[in-house]
């Protein structure tokens, strides 16, 4: 690719320097960034999408070592040697998680994202401020900072509170996924906890107007990095796990955006494109998220639902009936369509593979099966379909709430296996609950539905499910993948 | 024109680029898009390499990107793998 333009240069009048070729070889990385993601939003080019944005990678950063390759050579050792330790340290990982553990995975990358961004701004800040050079002898104080603009000293300010942010919000995110014992997965809430926010926000962002004023004010940057390792804290470690699905979204974007300041302070075209292509895809995953939920972005960044709405709205009356394994398992015998609906539970219970050695059972009944997958279901946006997809279920059976509500009214099981508010009928006519309003699966449709449950323990948002007292519904105690899997052995017996 | 003015225009432009590219993904895959871009946005590995590079090389600066790198390129590769990973079991029902 270089060759082939350092081959055409010489024909050309125009004399572009070398910082001019990196330019275009950063655009180059840009488009394939571009068609990468554009590839990566259909099933079947997601995966050459993935292989195009990170080839789009490969040839940013081999660009970024041809400009640097003139320099000394301790350094680029040092270099290859951080290359090395991360880069073997992720694809260690990578290929280890198990995909129930992807939630984690997921925050632990945004975390990375953000921190380097933050070591991008304040490095390049500290390379600025004084640089000892020595030539031919002679030792020359170079000062640079005070030359810099408004705008790169803004941004400085503004990509490390970005950045810091996004890490120590994506370690707590991480903490609450991985069942940390020392960081609860419900919201941590005190009293003070939002103006504290407020506060540390508005001041973090008036400290980097400070930068602007006084340049060589070097405490200013590390108060900006403490104050926003703190908010990064404070913001994630009072909403619940149930919330989780947005708050991932939310820092994916984030870590794009603190990438595009790193972009504005080192006047890098590469990151700024790239930085902003994430963010927005970040936010408008983000806006999904709360859409699913019916609630906004501030709602359910400040709203902490879960402990203050205890006790809102009046809870079902009425009995739950049990059932047992044997009876149920008549009933989806003599069923012709069943629905699976799987929630968090599913996750926990890891009884992705039980279910799908379910669903082939059905099928080999020639039931016809499919699942209802709600967009918020579990702890990250599609969560449910990396599950199923891991045990070989294939995409055409998932389906999302627009494509399936319609069709619980002709289906004869609806099978609910760990999920919960999203179920709730209460969302569309209890004005009075904290989840009206709120899109959910209309499985109380379906002729007769089976709840898969550990017990009768509300759900996340601390109300009772309506759906467990109509009567058409049957409940299974027990854990979700045993009782799938029993469910499984008493069809086969038959 | 000043190199912020010509930044910001292209900051914006790719933010209006994102949201379009992007507005109309299937829930099947908001997660490996999710840690897809999020493998992108470790792009911040080219800053990461600039800020590491210096004539003077122990300044403390060039260590913050020496560790910069490090997160960067866990980023990078991390992000990249996984997703293929994930992106492998996605199959449709005439591909198995």
């Amino acid at each position: 690719m270089l060759n082939m333009m350092n081959a055409t240069q010489s024909t050309l009048t125009l004399a572009l320097t070398k910082t001019d070729w990196l330019g275009l070889v950063y655009l180059f990385a840009a488009v394939l960034f571009y068609l990468g993601l554009k590839m990566l939003s259909k099933v079947t080019t997601a995966r050459r999408g993935n292989l195009v944005s990170a080839l789009g990678m490969l040839v940013a950063i081999a660009a970024t070592f041809f400009q640097i390759s003139g320099g000394e050579a301790v350094s680029l050792v040092w270099i290859v040697i951080a290359i090395l330790i991360g880069g073997g340290a992720g694809l260690v990982l990578a290929v280890r998680v198990p995909m129930t553990g992807m939630p984690e995975m997921v925050a632990l990358l945004n975390g990375c994202g953000g921190i380097a961004s933050l070591l991008v701004a304040c490095g390049d800040y500290l390379n600025k401020t004084g640089q000892t050079i020595e030539i031919n002898g002679v030792v020359t104080h170079v000062d640079i900072l005070s030359s810099a603009g408004w705008d790169v000293l803004l941004a400085t300010g503004l990509a490390t509170l970005i950045g810091g942010l996004t890490f120590t919000g994506s370690l707590v995110a991480y903490a609450k996924l991985a069942g940390s014992k020392f960081i609860p997965d419900a919201p941590v809430q005190f009293a003070g906890q939002k103006v504290l926010i407020g506060v540390l926000l508005l001041g973090s962002i008036a400290l980097a107007g400070v930068l602007v004023a006084k340049p060589d004010a070097g405490y200013v940057l590390i108060l900006v990095a403490a104050m926003s390792l703190i908010l990064g804290v404070l913001l994630v470690i009072g909403i619940g796990g149930a919330d989780m699905p947005v708050v991932i979204a939310l820092l994916n974007s984030y870590s794009g955006i603190a990438a595009a300041m790193a972009g504005f302070v080192l006047n890098n075209s590469a990151l700024i494109i790239t930085g902003a292509l994430v963010g927005a895809s970040g936010i408008i995953l983000t806006n999904i998220m709360c859409k699913a939920m019916n609630r906004s972005l501030m709602n359910v960044l400040f709203g902490g639902v879960g402990g203050a709405v205890a006790g809102g709205g009046k809870g079902p009356e009425g009995e739950a009936r049990a059932f047992s394994i044997e009876d149920a398992s008549i009933i989806l015998d003599a069923a012709r369509t069943v629905i699976i609906v799987p929630g968090y539970g599913m996750a926990v219970a890891q009884a992705q593979h039980a279910v799908k050695e379910f669903s082939q059972q059905l099928e080999s009944r020639s039931i016809d099966v499919k699942y209802a997958i709600h967009p918020v279901a579990g702890r990250m946006p599609g969560h449910m379909n990396v599950l199923l997809a891991e045990a070989d279920v294939p995409y055409e059976q998932l389906q999302d709430l627009e494509q399936i509500n319609p069709q619980f009214e002709q289906c004869d099981v609806a099978l609910v296996i760990g999920a919960n508010d999203v179920t709730n009928p209460a969302a569309r006519h209890d004005t009075a609950s904290p989840i009206y309003g709120m899109p959910i699966l209309d499985v109380d449709k379906a002729r007769t539905v089976f709840v898969i449950k550990r017990s009768m323990n509300p759900g996340f948002a601390g109300i009772q499910n309506e759906l467990y007292f109509k009567e058409n519904t049957g409940m299974i105690f027990g854990d979700a993948k045993k009782v799938v899997s029993e469910l499984s052995a008493e069809l086969a017996a038959n | 024109m000043d190199p912020f003015v010509i930044n910001l225009v292209i900051f914006i432009l790719a933010i209006a680029l994102g949201v379009e590219v992007i507005t109309k993904v299937p829930s099947t895959l908001h997660t490996p898009l999710m840690s897809g871009s999020n493998a992108i946005s470790g792009i911040t590995i080219v800053g990461a390499l600039l800020a590491s590079f210096s004539e003077t090389f122990l300044a403390f600066g060039v260590v913050l990107g020496f560790l910069a790198v490090v997160f960067a390129t866990f980023n990078v590769v991390g992000g990249y793998v996984v997703t293929n990973r994930m992106l492998e079991m996605f199959k449709g029902k005439d591909s198995k």
